[in-house]
């Protein structure tokens, strides 16, 4: 999934203490499972403005909605008829979301809710991990299943590096060293000679390197 | 110059079968070229190449090409070091071009620390290819005269290819096989990590010989005096990849007060004379962070003067 984290509130209220009437808009996937963009999160935001409002004097209006996602126009057109009544809508979805709602809704004021930090899963209950860089050119396979583009602090595809210590990454004693991890499982696997192989440099045009990113289903396209 | 890959001082010291001696200059932090030509000063003559640090520890200095030029005015060798982690492929390449052209014929292929270490953590950093894919860039753009790309290129940059291995980090056991693989992509000579766990490193270097890794690469061995108790206690906590035995503070601490930088200088020397006794060992690589100066004592004390003329 998408992982993000909530705004620090004193940055959202920032952002929209002028406004009277906001409606914050949540979005039931990605960050509806990792606890920061759905209905709960929706309400909670809206309670917590309207206490900072309160408390700096004056009296705003929050609205509450909750898409199933942000990232399809058919159900971003779902609040066509009530985003005019508002002054400005925050979007508590991934990036994708305030972003969608500014193309569709052009007069509208629309604000980030949420930090949209990786491609990851819940590895703990609480804790999420990056998991996929989305370079577009899979290569897990060659590394035990484990993606050192993602998840080594340098990318090495022919590591580990002279800072691997104690199977932990030289950035901090909280990261794993992914290359470790591959060393030892491709050694239990008996497949370690895999690794003598020299991984040349990667084509990065599929990645953002090569600008950014359109994908064309010629089958699904009406 | 044919028997030669690059015709550097360092290349042919080695090739003659000399015991080399390295050393290592780190650019400053500013434009001040008179320190760095002092800094040289110290290091003529007494070493057969100066290594010149790129953004050490992530820390902004002069670029080493810069530096590596102002020392081969100074009459010294240069070894040219380049990180993965500031440049993409177009600059490494021009950068490379650009060195040789200049008359630099050594270069050190690194990764580099990341930039979370120093003095602008906030930076993007970069990592389009990593060391071992420097390495073998290199020696295609030498051997084969082709870019990355697969491109021709005119007149090809005739560099001596150096590498790093830090035989204490993690893990240990696949490390000579990383070595392996750097000899494979093109690493013409090795430096190591400072070396302080001796029984480790002999250990390595068994390893090391047993592959017959020495025979298709040149392997010199790193050490750093050092200068403090305090120094050898940061060494061992916070710089990735540094194995610092409890033997070798407690050694420094009981050298007594105001004594304990005669006591490293002392370790080195007893460190670089085992060196010159180890099998598959081909030089010593010293880095003497900011004490340049020492650098002709250590050399003397450690039997390494006057260096060859080849």
């Amino acid at each position: 999934m998408i992982v993000a984290e909530q705004k620090p509130l004193m940055e959202i209220w920032e952002m929209v203490k002028d406004y009277k009437k906001i409606l914050v808009i949540g979005c039931k996937g990605c960050v509806t499972v990792c606890n920061v963009g759905g209905a709960k999160e929706v309400g909670i935001l809206a309670s917590s403005l309207k206490i900072a409002a309160k408390k700096n004097g004056s009296l705003i209006e929050v609205g509450e909605v909750t898409l199933e996602r942000q990232c399809d126009p058919e159900y971003v057109d779902e609040v066509k008829d009530i985003i005019p009544d508002y002054d400005a809508v925050i979007s508590i979805a991934c990036g994708v979301g305030p972003q969608f709602l500014s193309e569709r809704y052009p007069s509208a004021r629309v604000f980030p809710g949420v930090n949209t930090k990786f491609m990851g899963g819940a590895v703990e209950h609480g804790i999420w991990s990056e998991r996929c860089a989305g370079c577009g050119t899979c290569v897990v396979h060659y590394f035990g299943g484990l993606c050192p583009i993602a998840r080594c602090s340098k990318s090495l595809l022919n590591g580990p590096c002279g800072g691997s210590s104690g199977g932990k990454c030289e950035i901090s004693k909280e990261v794993d060293c992914v290359w470790d991890m591959i060393v030892k499982k491709l050694t239990s696997q008996g497949r370690l000679d895999e690794l003598m192989t020299f991984r040349p440099p990667k084509d990065w045009t599929t990645a953002r390197d090569g600008g950014p990113r359109r994908m064309i289903r010629e089958e699904l396209v009406k | 110059m044919s028997e030669y890959k690059s015709g550097s001082n360092l290349e042919k010291v080695l090739k003659a079968g000399h015991f080399a001696f390295t050393g290592e200059c780190g650019p400053p932090q500013g434009a001040n070229v008179e320190k760095l030509r002092e800094k040289a000063q110290h290091l003529k003559g007494m070493v057969d190449a100066v290594n010149v640090t790129d953004n050490q520890t992530a820390v902004v200095r002069m670029s080493s090409w810069a530096a590596s030029l102002i020392l081969l005015q100074e009459g010294l060798e240069p070894n040219f070091q380049m990180v993965c982690r500031d440049r993409n492929r177009l600059a490494m390449q021009s950068d490379i071009l650009g060195v040789y052209a200049h008359g630099i014929r050594n270069m050190l292929c690194l990764s580099g620390d990341h930039q979370k270490f120093g003095n602008h953590p906030q930076s993007k950093n970069v990592y389009d290819i990593d060391s071992m894919q420097l390495i073998h860039m290199v020696k295609t753009m030498r051997d084969e005269s082709k870019f990355l790309n697969g491109e021709e290129i005119d007149v090809p940059p005739r560099l001596f290819i150096g590498a790093a291995s830090n035989p204490f980090a993690d893990p240990f056991d696949f490390r000579v096989y990383r070595l392996a693989k750097k000899i494979e992509a093109g690493a013409d000579f090795i430096q190591t990590q400072c070396i302080y766990n001796m029984d480790k490193f002999r250990e390595f270097m068994k390893r090391v010989v047993d592959m017959g890794l020495h025979e298709k690469c040149y392997i010199l061995a790193g050490v750093t005096p050092m200068k403090s108790v305090g120094m050898a206690r940061y060494m061992a906590k916070q710089v990735p990849g540094m194995d610092v035995p409890e033997s070798l503070i407690k050694r420094l601490k009981g050298a007594g007060k105001g004594k304990a930088a005669e006591e490293g200088i002392k370790f080195a020397v007893e460190q670089i004379q085992e060196f010159k006794e180890m099998e598959g060992v081909a030089g010593v690589h010293l880095m003497a962070i900011e004490w340049e100066h020492r650098v002709p004592e250590i050399a003397e004390m450690a039997g390494m003067l006057p260096r060859p003329t080849v």
